[in-house]
């Protein structure tokens, strides 16, 4: 028995069969944990990238280190600083969240380059025509600057979505009971590690190939020229 | 040397519509603008003419409040633009004061900049509904007019990507006259087109110019159309106004060398 579900081990199909169900609980598990950690990454990354590009050094230099420090340091060890650590000082989440955490942070520091970059190629002549037409610079940021950026921004952003979810199986370690987590107990229990990692293995394939195909299609059909505003 | 002071203030009563004072700009140690006098009446067309580097797109672009300056004074109608009186003292101006004077300007770019996510009529009556509170009818009924004038009322609905790059210009005319400037501004406008699209623009600027008595300072390579457009061409070089005076005189009789040189250069190439 594992979870409560009984496990037939005369062939590897059977086997495969009888621990499908169990898998895509776990695999259910890694997209929550994927699409978490991808809105974390996406909202802090917008605020490390609105302080990294503000005027004043004393802002924007600590939040190019703390940005160096997420990029630069393993996932795996942010992941046991925020499981081990934070509870000593008297925050402690779930297991679940502090992996979505983790992955929000570290990811946090790759979607702000995304942002900048696609803020950065919307070229100067716009916010020039826009200041000379006295727009507003909020107006100027909302009406021409993200319209245009957005259709940049959003390409990159897929691809760290897959990026997140490939890196998700190292929330295991904190006890996380994602698709590989669940994969390794059968492994341990039955002493077949090949079928159920083969199966993670064909059933992430099989996601990224989708999350794949999903951005290119986006990425055709979004403006070229920034979105119509009418 | 040449002539620092203004044409000939005494000849003209009114005071000028834009004046720089000793207007210098400065990167670093590179000096862009080096105590630059100049004076444009109302009404009065002014064409800046001048070597690159030589500091012509600069004053445009200061003007508009684009760049700041390093040192000086620019007034618009005796107001200072980049400062307020605070009293007997001259303050740098506050965010609100540069909105208050940029709303007399008006700017076309070489690179027409565009807004390529809107619709050419949205391109125009974004600015006078936001800015200047125009109702949607108000702002389209103006918009029709002017896309009219510049001959493009069929394209109303198109997006910049979809005109030629000389429409593309006469849209941007069309967008900076909206917002009914005092003055406009004009940043070798036909720069960036390709030589059959140049008649178009300058066409336009022309009539627009007559039609509404605007008040114009441009700077372009268009020697032609400077000899016939303007009552006034400077010749930029290294900073300053090196000479200036009426087309007449600038293309047929220039007094400096450094002018007769730019103009041989540019009228006559050795090739």
């Amino acid at each position: 028995m594992l979870f409560a579900i009984a496990w037939d081990a005369s062939s590897s199909w059977s086997l495969a069969v009888s621990i499908l169900p169990i898998l895509l609980k776990g695999l259910w598990v890694t997209l929550q944990a994927t699409v978490v950690g991808f809105l974390l990454a996406m909202a802090f990354g917008l605020v490390l990238a609105g302080l990294k590009s503000v005027p004043l050094k004393i802002v924007r230099w600590p939040a190019k280190l703390v940005s160096e420090f997420l990029r630069d340091t393993p996932l795996l060890v942010q992941l046991f600083f925020l499981y081990y650590v934070l509870p000593d000082y008297g925050l402690l989440l779930p297991a679940f969240m502090t992996g979505a955490l983790a992955l929000g942070l570290q990811y946090s520091a790759y979607m702000s380059e995304v942002y900048r970059g696609g803020l950065e190629a919307v070229g100067s002549g716009q916010r020039e025509a826009a200041r000379a037409l006295n727009l507003t610079p909020v107006r100027t940021f909302t009406h021409i600057v993200l319209p245009q950026a957005v259709p940049r921004i959003i390409p990159a952003s897929g691809n760290y979505l897959v990026s997140i979810m490939k890196d998700v199986p190292v929330l295991s370690v904190v006890t996380v009971l994602e698709l590989f987590g669940v994969a390794r107990i059968i492994g341990d229990r039955t002493f077949n590690y090949l079928v159920p990692l083969s199966m993670v293995g064909a059933l992430y394939l099989i996601l990224t190939i989708l999350a794949a195909w999903a951005v290119r299609t986006l990425d055709q059909r979004l403006p070229k020229h920034g979105i119509a505003l009418r | 040397m040449s002539s620092q002071t203004p044409a000939s203030p005494d000849q003209t009563p009114a005071r000028p519509l834009v004046r720089f004072s000793k207007v210098t700009k400065r990167y670093g140690e590179h000096t862009v603008l080096d105590d630059l006098d100049l004076d444009v009446a109302a009404g009065e067309k002014v064409t800046i003419i001048g070597p690159s580097g030589s500091g012509k797109s600069t004053v445009l672009r200061i003007l508009m409040t684009l760049e700041t300056l390093t040192d000086g004074l620019i007034e618009i109608d005796g107001e200072p633009l980049w400062h307020e009186r605070r009293g007997d003292q001259l303050k740098p101006a506050s965010e609100a004061h540069l909105r208050k004077m940029r709303g007399q300007l008006g700017m076309v770019f070489q690179q027409f900049n565009l807004f390529p996510h809107m619709s050419v009529q949205r391109n125009l009556t974004e600015a006078p509904r936001q800015v200047l509170g125009l109702s949607r009818k108000e702002a389209q009924s103006r918009a029709t007019e002017l896309l009219e004038r510049v001959g493009l009322a069929d394209h109303a609905n198109k997006y910049p990507g979809q005109l030629s790059g000389g429409q593309q210009q006469r849209v941007g005319i069309a967008r900076a006259l909206m917002m009914r400037p005092r003055v406009m501004l004009f940043d070798e406008p036909t720069s960036a087109l390709d030589p059959e699209l140049v008649g178009e623009v300058l066409h336009v600027i022309r009539t627009l110019a007559d039609e509404h008595d605007l008040t114009v300072l441009m700077v372009t390579h268009e020697m032609s159309f400077a000899r016939r457009f303007s009552d006034r061409v400077c010749f930029f070089d290294k900073g300053r106004i090196h000479e200036q005076g009426t087309p007449e005189q600038i293309f047929t009789d220039p007094r400096e060398a450094r002018t007769r040189e730019f103009l041989r250069a540019v009228l006559e190439p050795d090739v």
